[in-house]
Parts: structure tokens; C-alpha cells; sequence
């Protein structure tokens, strides 16, 4: 679905991506699980053709985000759900979005209803919390309806309904056959939803294996996704408090 | 096509910015129609106009003699003398209003650039009627001028010459010659509408003198008075069909500037106030043009500069432009949609507020007894859609920095000390040179677009930027921003294709 290869890139002298790859399947949510400034978001803006990649490839179903029409029915994407005019209403957010990939405003309604939204969505966006403004990046992500979600750590800022809330979604959407990549700092957020995990560090996958294969430990018991997070990132650990972050 | 949707649905949505355009239109109508100036012109006070519709200055002293058919007048000018008034007042008269009387003094001998003496042939004494005319000048030489608007140049110095003007048909042929028997030929005219019987003879005219005067902080001001120039001819002769004796006539009224002329056989001297020119708004003319009814312009491009700008550059603050460009990853269509939606509204709300503003505001100065000059329909659509495509190409400009500095506040100022502050300085503090260098090299250019009267070269006046008058042509002003434009979206593009979002 979604394969990332080689990904190389530099800002200025910190190197944010050495050689990223890795591959998300449909029907899976795919754990993106990596410390702050291990490369996750440079990653996902590679993929959404926003950075440019000194080397490597990112392609959806073997093309360049770049180069899809009406990209946001193909690859839905939440990087930073605080990327709003504050002065816009929710559902007219939405309806540029849709306007600009040719779809009724009929589809905005439906993800209004999908993310939960609700009355909240004639609202200036403005006055939001964290946890709404998560709920419209979904919306705005599902707008297109898109076969592949990339989602940079929905889950900050939720509430624990709306955590609940998020993890039921995420698995109801890879139910549904979507590839869903979304990354966190936070192992227990992913722990129980995750099919698969990425684990990152210095700007590259340092594992990537089903959640249940990285739990069981060498004697056979099983220990958290966490003390399996801890034991693989501990270089790449060292490696930021000596380098500082990327973000 | 998309993407132009989604950018008017942007652009839309945001209710600071639709209010701000709304805003943009009212400050253009309000600054146009807020009584301001105060004339003393009434209904009755309208200016002559010449055979081509043009309003004109038909004011002199005529000393003449019907000629029927063909004919020929030859004189000898002895001289031309002429008085200005003995010191220049030190009253600007920014209202525009009619000449300033001098208070009787005698005043001190001199001649203005463009006071006149010479041969006219004229449809009949009637102010704006067709006419020719070789005439010697102040200080341009002589000329061969007709029907007003038209301007050939002769020979130049003073001194005493002849002068012979000739009709044949249509055609009235003008020449000069130092000693009355070798000639020079200065031009053969055809004024539009010479009358089988025409009034013949000499005339004299001084129009009035004017010096720009600098105020605190050098705002112009403008000062001057009436002037009078004195022709003394001899060996008056005049071939053709006429009848006898010369008759001396004010033409177009000249108040207590009346003319004067004497006759001793074949020696006439006339002495005349005023001028034979196409009229002109500003200090040295009467009232205003319906290019100070935009005078509100500045503030509307102000507040269209600073929404264009934040098209941009409130998405790169909030990170909405990463949407953006997810949503179309060929950036250079981002640019251009929003160039196409900023352009278009703009366009559309410039267009109303300046139709509004020159109707409106036209009637607004006239109702206060200020004389506008009446402009063509061609003229009026010039400066209404004009400004309306100035706003709207500025709003491009403002828009393309907007995506190469991407930081609204650095990327406002540096918008509107580009676009706005050249236009503001040059209309206030700046002195006349500089103000004209403004005006031809920035984007401020564009406003030439405004100019609703030309610039005549055989008219002393103050042509300022601040009196309607601007170095560039209309579509030379326009082409100055229209260069600026591409060139900052050329680089705004390429810079958007290569940073990374």
C-alpha cells in the first residue's frame, strides 16, 4: 500500500532521515512508534510530498503522493490538527477541502457525523480544544475516503473518552480495509490497537514486526510494547540528548 | 478549477477579510464624496469648448475684420511687451478655484513662457470657435496653434518679425519672415470649421503666471496672478475681400482684465489677459478632474494590500498551508488559484467603489461649487476600471509576497512600503522630481491609470501627481505593476516548488 524506501534528509547539519524504510499493508493499523525527533513526522511530510527527500522513495500504490490527482481520496492525513484559521468554522475548514478535491458538500456532512463533531462544527475552529480539533483532522482526513490514513499522533490532547473513542475508530477504519499508519511517543496508546509496529530512531526503522512478535520476550512471557520500545530505542536515546531534537 | 474553488471558499469563510474588502470599497466611496473642497462655481459656471468636444480656455483681446473667401493678412511685430503681477502672492489656492485677481497693483514688466501675440483667423468672436493662429511666444518661439489642442512649433527667438497667415480654402498657411521679403513657411492647418466669412486680424493674450510654492513639510502649494502681454504691429495689410475698419472685441470675457487695442492707420497695438489653449484642471486652471474623486484610493489599497498578504501568509502561520498542499500537491496551481480569487474579487469590489465614488463624488464637488472637468465615457471607464485592475494586480503583488516571505507581519510591511508608500509620498512630502521618479519606477506607476486629462505642452501648469497628472501613460503605469507582479509570482513560484512546505 504505502512503501517507504531509503529516505535520506538532512536540515542544515542534523540528519533527520538516514535511510527510513518501511512498508504499511491495508487492513492494518500500523504503530509509527519512535521518540520525538527519531524522524516520524519528516517521514510523513516525505510521504505527503511536502518535504522533499534528498534520497529515497515514498509511493502509494507505486506513485509519488506528488504526482496523484485529487490526492486526498487516496491518502487522508492529520499532521497537526492545530493547523487551522481560527476564524473559519469547522465545517467550512472542511468545505474548502472538499471543494478543492471536487467532492459535495454532502461528504462533508458525513464525516462531521463520522468524527463526532456534531453541532461543534458551525463553530469557529478558533475556540476548539485540542481534543475537537483531533476529531476534525479525522473528519478532514476521511473527507476524500481515502484507502490509506497517515496520522501524526492523534491522540495527543484527547480526553479519555475521545482516546477510547480514537482507538475504536482506528480499528474500525482498518476493519474496513484502510492502511492506517499512525505514529506515537505514547507505547500503551498503541499497544492494544496496533497489528504492526515501526519503531524509529535517528531518522530510520530500527524494527518493524507484528505488535505480538515484538511483545514476546526471548523466554517465551510477554512484556509490554513499552519494555520492547525501551530495550530497541535505547541508542537512538542516546543519540538525542547528545544531538538535540528535530522536530 | 478545483482548487480555484476551494481557494473562493477560503477566502470567503474567513469574516475579518470579507469585511475588511467591504471595508477597502467603503473608504474609496467615503474619502471620495466627504466634502472636502468648497468652490464658488454655480450652475452657470461652465468652461468654453473647442470643435472637438474639449474644454478650453478662449479668452483674448481681438482686434479683427470679417475676410470672406480667400485672403491674406501680413503684419510686422515690432514688439511684445507685457506686465506680471509685481510679486507673487503667497496664497496656495489648493481648492482649485478660479484665477486670483490682482489687487490693482501695477505690477512689473515681464512675459509669461506662453503669453501670446500674432494673426488670428477665427469662426466669428465666439468663445471655442474654430480657429489658426501664428503667433510669437514668451519664451516657446514662434507657433502656429489651431482649433486649441494643436501645436506646431516655428522658429524660435524674439525680436521684431513678420508674420503673414494665408487662407485658401480650408487651408490656412502660416509664415514668418525677419525682413518681409524672404518667408519661411511654419505650417499649413486645417481647422475643423472655418466659416466661408471668418474673422481676421491680431490678437494678444498672457494667461495667467503661476510658481509652485514649498509649505511645511513641502507640500505644494501653488501661487500667481494675472498677467498681460501687449503686441505693437505696423504695416498691417490685408488682401481679400473685407470690409473697412478694424473692430476691437474682449472674447470670452475678461473682466476687469479686459483687452485694449489702439489704432493709428496701419499701426495697431492690443493689449490682452487670458489664453487660447485647452483648459486645464490644477493651479493654473479652473477646478478639478474626476481623478480627485478617487482620492481615496490609498486607503483602499492599503487594507486590499494587507488581505492579499494574509492569503498567504496566515496559512504558513498556522500551518494550513501543509493542507494545502496536501490537498494539491502542483503548488504552482495553489499560486495561481489564489492569485485568480484575490485578483477577481478585488477586481470586482474595485470596479463598484470606483463607478460609485466617480459618480458620486463628481456630484459631491459640484454641489460644493468646485468645477470638475467633464471627462469622455472612454475616460470614465479608463479610471473606474482602471483603478478597479490596479487594485486587483496590486493585490497579486502583495499576494506573491505573501508566498516568498511567508511571515505576515514582514511580508505587510514590506507590501505596502512597495506598493502603498511610494503612492503616499510621492502625493505628499515629496518634491515634484523625486515624486515623478516614484512614479515611474514602482508599483505605485499604475496609478497613472487615473489620469483623466492630458498634459499639454503649451500650457503652463503645476502637472503634479497630487493634481491628477503622472509621468507614465495609463497603460505605461499599468505595465510598471504588471512587471513587478510577474516578476515577484516568478519567483514566488519557483520558491514555492523548491522549500519545503
Amino acid at each position: 500500500m504505502i512503501v517507504v524506501n531509503g529516505l535520506r534528509k538532512r536540515f542544515g547539519r542534523t540528519l533527520a532521515l538516514d535511510g527510513m524504510s518501511f512498508g504499511v499493508a491495508a487492513g492494518q493499523v500500523t504503530g509509527f512508534i519512535g521518540p520525538n525527533g527519531a524522524g516520524k513526522s519528516t517521514t510523513m511530510r516525505v510521504i505527503l510530498g511536502l518535504d522533499r527527500a534528498e534520497e529515497g522513495t515514498a509511493l502509494i500504490d507505486g506513485q509519488a503522493y506528488r504526482s496523484l490527482r485529487r490526492p486526498l481520496t487516496r491518502v487522508g492525513s492529520l499532521l497537526d490538527a492545530s493547523a487551522l484559521q481560527p476564524s473559519r468554522t469547522a465545517r467550512n475548514h472542511l468545505r474548502w477541502l472538499a471543494d478543492s478535491q471536487g467532492l459535495p458538500a454532502r461528504r462533508v456532512d458525513e464525516v462531521i457525523e463520522l468524527s463526532g463533531l456534531g453541532s461543534a462544527a458551525r463553530r469557529r475552529a478558533g475556540g476548539f480544544s485540542l481534543g475537537m480539533r483531533q476529531r476534525l483532522g479525522i473528519a478532514a482526513a476521511l473527507l476524500g475516503d481515502p484507502a490509506a490514513l497517515l496520522l501524526d499522533e492523534p491522540f495527543n490532547g484527547m480526553d479519555p473518552e475521545g482516546i477510547i473513542w480514537m482507538r475504536g475508530f482506528l480499528r474500525t477504519l482498518a476493519g474496513q480495509g484502510r492502511a492506517v499508519l499512525v505514529s506515537s511517543h505514547l507505547m500503551n496508546e498503541l499497544q492494544d490497537i496496533a497489528d504492526r509496529v515501526v519503531i524509529v530512531g535517528r531518522g530510520r526503522a530500527i524494527a518493524e514486526a507484528p505488535v505480538a512478535d515484538l511483545r514476546r520476550t526471548p523466554d517465551g512471557s510477554v512484556r509490554s510494547l513499552e519494555a520492547a520500545y525501551l530495550e530497541l530505542t535505547r541508542d537512538a536515546v542516546d543519540y538525542r540528548a547528545h544531538s538535540g531534537e528535530v522536530a | 478549477m478545483r482548487t480555484l474553488r476551494a481557494e473562493w471558499t477560503k477566502l470567503r469563510t474567513v469574516r475579518g477579510w470579507v469585511v475588511a474588502l467591504l471595508a477597502a470599497a467603503a473608504a474609496i466611496i467615503g474619502l471620495g464624496v466627504l466634502p472636502g473642497m468648497q468652490g464658488t462655481c454655480d450652475a452657470t459656471c461652465r468652461l468654453p469648448v473647442g470643435p472637438d468636444g474639449t474644454e478650453v480656455t478662449d479668452v483674448l483681446y481681438f482686434v479683427h475684420k470679417p475676410l470672406t473667401g480667400d485672403g491674406s493678412l501680413t503684419v510686422r511685430l515690432d514688439a511684445l511687451t507685457g506686465i506680471l503681477p509685481s510679486a507673487p502672492d503667497q496664497q496656495p489656492d489648493p481648492t482649485g478655484g478660479g484665477p486670483q485677481h490682482a489687487d490693482g497693483d501695477g505690477g512689473r514688466p515681464g512675459l509669461v513662457p506662453w503669453a501670446k501675440t500674432g494673426i488670428l483667423i477665427k469662426d466669428g468672436t465666439r468663445s471655442g470657435s474654430s480657429y489658426a493662429a501664428l503667433m510669437l511666444t514668451g519664451t516657446h518661439g514662434v507657433r502656429m496653434q489651431y482649433d486649441f489642442t494643436n501645436d506646431i512649433a516655428g522658429p524660435a527667438g524674439g525680436g521684431p518679425r513678420w508674420l503673414r497667415l494665408t487662407r485658401a480654402g480650408g487651408t490656412v498657411t502660416g509664415e514668418v519672415s525677419a525682413d518681409g521679403t524672404t518667408w519661411t513657411k511654419v505650417a499649413g492647418v486645417t481647422p475643423s470649421n472655418l466659416p466661408a466669412t471668418a474673422e481676421i486680424g491680431v490678437f494678444a493674450t498672457s494667461p495667467q503666471y503661476t510658481e509652485a510654492v514649498a509649505g511645511a513639510l513641502g507640500l505644494h502649494g501653488a501661487s500667481g496672478g494675472p498677467t498681460s502681454a501687449t503686441g505693437a504691429y505696423e504695416q498691417v495689410t490685408l488682401t481679400g475681400t473685407s470690409a473697412s475698419g478694424w473692430r476691437g472685441d474682449q472674447i470670452g470675457g475678461g473682466g476687469d482684465r479686459a483687452g485694449t487695442s489702439t489704432q493709428d492707420g496701419d499701426r495697431i497695438t492690443v493689449t490682452g489677459s487670458g489664453d487660447i489653449a485647452p483648459a486645464v484642471a490644477g493651479p493654473a486652471g479652473l477646478g478639478v478632474t474626476i481623478t480627485q474623486t478617487l482620492a481615496g484610493t490609498f486607503a483602499g489599497l492599503i487594507l486590499v494590500v494587507v488581505v492579499a498578504t494574509m492569503f498567504v501568509t496566515a496559512e504558513y502561520r498556522r500551518g494550513i498551508m501543509r493542507t494545502t498542499m496536501s490537498a494539491q500537491p502542483r503548488r504552482g496551481r495553489i499560486l495561481a488559484a489564489k492569485a485568480v480569487v484575490i485578483g477577481g474579487v478585488v477586481f470586482a469590489v474595485g470596479l463598484v467603489a470606483a463607478a460609485t465614488v466617480v459618480t458620486l463624488g463628481q456630484r459631491m464637488l459640484e454641489s460644493s461649487g468646485v468645477y470638475v472637468h467633464s471627462a469622455s465615457l472612454a475616460v470614465r471607464l479608463q479610471v473606474i476600471v482602471g483603478t478597479a485592475a490596479v487594485l486587483a494586480v496590486a493585490a497579486v503583488l502583495a499576494l506573491g509576497l505573501g508566498a516568498v516571505i511567508r511571515r505576515s507581519a514582514a511580508a505587510v510591511t514590506t507590501a505596502i512600503v512597495a506598493i502603498v508608500l511610494p503612492y503616499l509620498l510621492a502625493m505628499t512630502v515629496l518634491p515634484d522630481t523625486a515624486a515623478q521618479w516614484m512614479l515611474r519606477i514602482t508599483p505605485a506607476a499604475a496609478l497613472a491609470v487615473q489620469q483623466s486629462t492630458p498634459e499639454y505642452a503649451q500650457v503652463s501648469n503645476l502637472y503634479t501627481p497630487v493634481g491628477g497628472y503622472f509621468p507614465l501613460s495609463p497603460l505605461g503605469g499599468f505595465l510598471v505593476l504588471c512587471g513587478w507582479t510577474a516578476l515577484v509570482l516568478a519567483i514566488a513560484g519557483v520558491l514555492l516548488r523548491r522549500r519545503d512546505a
